[in-house]
């Protein structure tokens, strides 16, 4: 980093937004062509490095095995070969785990959000004795370690009978994106307008239905930018899901990639089924990343960085 | 962790609010919050208060699933004594500092720059958005395996791009050298994490008011000065919060040594979480494996302890 990219700020303060044409007019004419294609270099060297191991992997699924494992490594892959996607897609195991990834992560973050959200409204608009112990306790979790309660919910689990039940799963995800959940609402819900909520009660609406009629509507995307949060952390979760779950029938898909043997267990290391199950799993969520990367940074900072 | 003080002001106001509509409907208030936050705390009280108070009582007595059984006696702190004396746990603690220190502060630093430079507006935002955001959304299962085969040693693009380069002659086995593989590890774990770092430090930087700049600049400070006394200052808040959240994050780091290397070679990479995982899931030993596990929470605390009250970091959700 030199000077010239240090006193940027002076001329860009423009938000994640587009559109300050007043800040980019100025850098115009200050900063001249060579720097201009510096930044750019930089700029691209960034977006490499966050994208080239995912389009390794994605270049490597393509690929049939006998261009897969070669030496020097060839990068084009030529011809383009699926055959490693209709593989997996046979292997039951594998798509049983998709299913039950989608399963677990949509029922966790749902009641996440059903009971996240109403305790987020409350945290930010009514006062309550116990508010700030709650808090804290939300806060806790957040930083708690899984380890620390596997051992006690592993033996209970299997006291229940509830090892291999979904439930297994789902309940502890609903805790750990509790305060995720919590945190992003809360920040949500101080910043709606308290004027509309007042005058709904001076027409006579009660708190219930003023959170229903008034509060609910307002706040749809801030409970979808939630959803989208907690559904990628649920997904990715693995601790409790390696633990909870063995039945081969029960797998999420991060234990399944985990546990890839592929399809022909001779081949010691099918690299080309791992790298093709890799991009199935990570699919949904690079796709909910680009439809919704705005919401989901405003979701992921504005805990961070208002407070 | 929450902080009265900090919350006594929106408080006073919104007392002033609720008086307006007489104290009955304070009551209702009160009643009403705490019936809307029940669900929530019963569920952290059933799924994590209530198991980490079992595993601290697991953790004083010798309890071994192994056989059914046995006799589970009650030893009280030994477990703990035993712990400081285990030089598996000394190399863990080794392991796991050297991740937490080396990935959060190459990943500050990089966040950084990357952050300052993404600073302002310019053609292709939305791509450069979109992925930085890719890292952070994969999961850290299957970062782990792109990573793996990545560093394989006959076949890995890592290799092949250093000798193209002329920098190796022999190809470096990534994955099963002691000294090597906890430094792979660890470039992973930046690749995954330091794009959320930049994220967070960003959205700080964007809070910065640009008239502080702009006075700056009629003093005739020059950029690294800007940087060192408006930027680096006013950032901190922000800072203590991302290194907050990623310290914490990296001291529970599990899933990339399970799937990368499962703390191999040896255990040259085997963190705190996995050491405790392997004692409880594979050696069956619930009593020690849960000392261990309650050691690493007992860690946690100390770490946000020392963000929150020594370094003055803001406490999340208790402000505002």
């Amino acid at each position: 980093m030199t000077a010239p990219q240090l006193s940027q700020p002076l001329e860009g303060i423009s938000g994640p937004v587009p559109g300050a044409k007043a800040t980019v007019r100025t850098r115009r004419v200050r900063s001249s062509g060579l720097q201009q294609a510096i930044f750019y270099l930089l700029v691209a060297l960034f977006v490499i490095f966050c994208l080239a191991p995912f389009i390794w992997t994605l270049d490597t699924s393509l690929k049939g095995e006998s261009t897969i494992f070669t030496v020097p490594v060839r990068y084009i892959p030529n011809p383009i070969d699926f055959a490693n996607y209709n593989k997996i897609f046979h292997l039951s195991r594998f798509t049983h785990s998709l299913i039950n990834s989608l399963i677990v992560a949509s029922a966790a973050t749902a009641i996440s959000l059903l009971i996240g959200s109403v305790c987020a409204y409350a945290l930010a608009r009514l006062q309550f004795p116990g508010k700030n112990f709650i808090l804290a306790l939300v806060l806790g979790i957040a930083m708690f370690p899984g380890i620390a309660i596997i051992g006690p919910l592993f033996r209970q689990f299997n006291a229940w009978h509830l090892t291999n039940n979904y439930w297994a799963l789902i309940l502890p995800n609903v805790t750990f994106t509790l305060p995720l959940c919590i945190w992003t609402l809360n920040a949500f819900f101080r910043e709606l307008p308290l004027e509309l909520e007042e005058s709904a009660r001076v027409d006579g609406c009660t708190r219930m239905q003023t959170f229903i009629k008034i509060v609910a509507p307002l706040a749809a995307p801030g409970v979808f930018t939630a959803a989208i949060l907690l559904f990628i952390q649920a997904w990715n979760e693995f601790l409790f899901a390696r633990t909870f779950m063995t039945q081969e029938n029960k797998l999420t898909a991060t234990v399944a990639i985990a546990q890839f043997t592929g399809a022909d267990v001779s081949s010691q290391f099918p690299w080309g089924q791992i790298t093709a199950a890799s991009i199935i799993v990570t699919l949904p969520l690079v796709l909910l990343v680009l439809l919704f990367q705005r919401r989901i940074i405003s979701g992921l900072t504005a805990g961070a960085v208002k407070g | 962790m929450a902080t009265t003080e900090q919350t006594a002001a929106p408080r006073a106001a919104n007392v002033a609010r609720t008086r307006r509509w007489g104290s009955s409907q304070a009551r209702a208030d009160a009643r009403l919050g705490l019936a809307l936050v029940t669900p929530a705390v019963i569920t952290i009280i059933a799924i994590a208060c209530y198991p980490l108070l079992r595993s601290i009582w697991d953790s004083m007595h010798k309890i071994s699933l192994r056989f059914a059984n046995q006799p589970r006696p009650l030893i009280w702190l030994q477990n703990y004594k035993d712990i400081l004396q285990d030089a598996r746990w000394h190399n863990a603690l080794w392991v796991t500092g050297r991740v937490v220190f080396v990935s959060v502060g190459v990943e500050l630093v990089l966040g950084m720059i990357i952050a300052l430079l993404l600073n302002r507006a310019f053609q292709g935002r939305g791509i450069v958005r979109a992925s930085i955001l890719v890292p952070w959304a994969i999961t850290t299962v299957v970062s782990a395996q792109m990573w793996s085969w990545i560093y394989d040693a006959r076949y890995g693009v890592s290799n092949d791009i250093l000798k193209r380069l002329h920098l190796i002659t022999k190809p470096i086995i990534f994955l099963a050298q002691p000294g090597i593989t906890i430094w792979a590890m660890i470039g992973a774990e930046i690749w995954k994490t330091t794009p959320f770092m930049a994220l967070l430090l960003l959205a700080g930087l964007q809070l910065i008011p640009a008239d502080l700049y702009e006075a700056a600049a009629i003093d005739g400070t020059n950029g690294w000065q800007n940087f060192w006394k408006i930027t680096l200052p006013l950032m901190k808040p922000t800072i203590l919060v991302a290194l907050l959240f990623r310290t914490i994050d990296a001291v529970r780091i599990f899933d990339l040594p399970r799937v990368l290397t499962n703390g191999g070679p040896g255990q040259s990479t085997e963190t705190l979480v996995l050491y405790a995982y392997n004692t409880l899931f594979t050696n069956l030993n619930f009593g020690y494996g849960s000392a261990l596990a309650v050691s690493t929470f007992l860690i946690v605390v100390l770490v946000s302890f020392l963000y929150i009250k020594v370094l003055g970091a803001p406490a999340q959700g208790s402000r505002s």
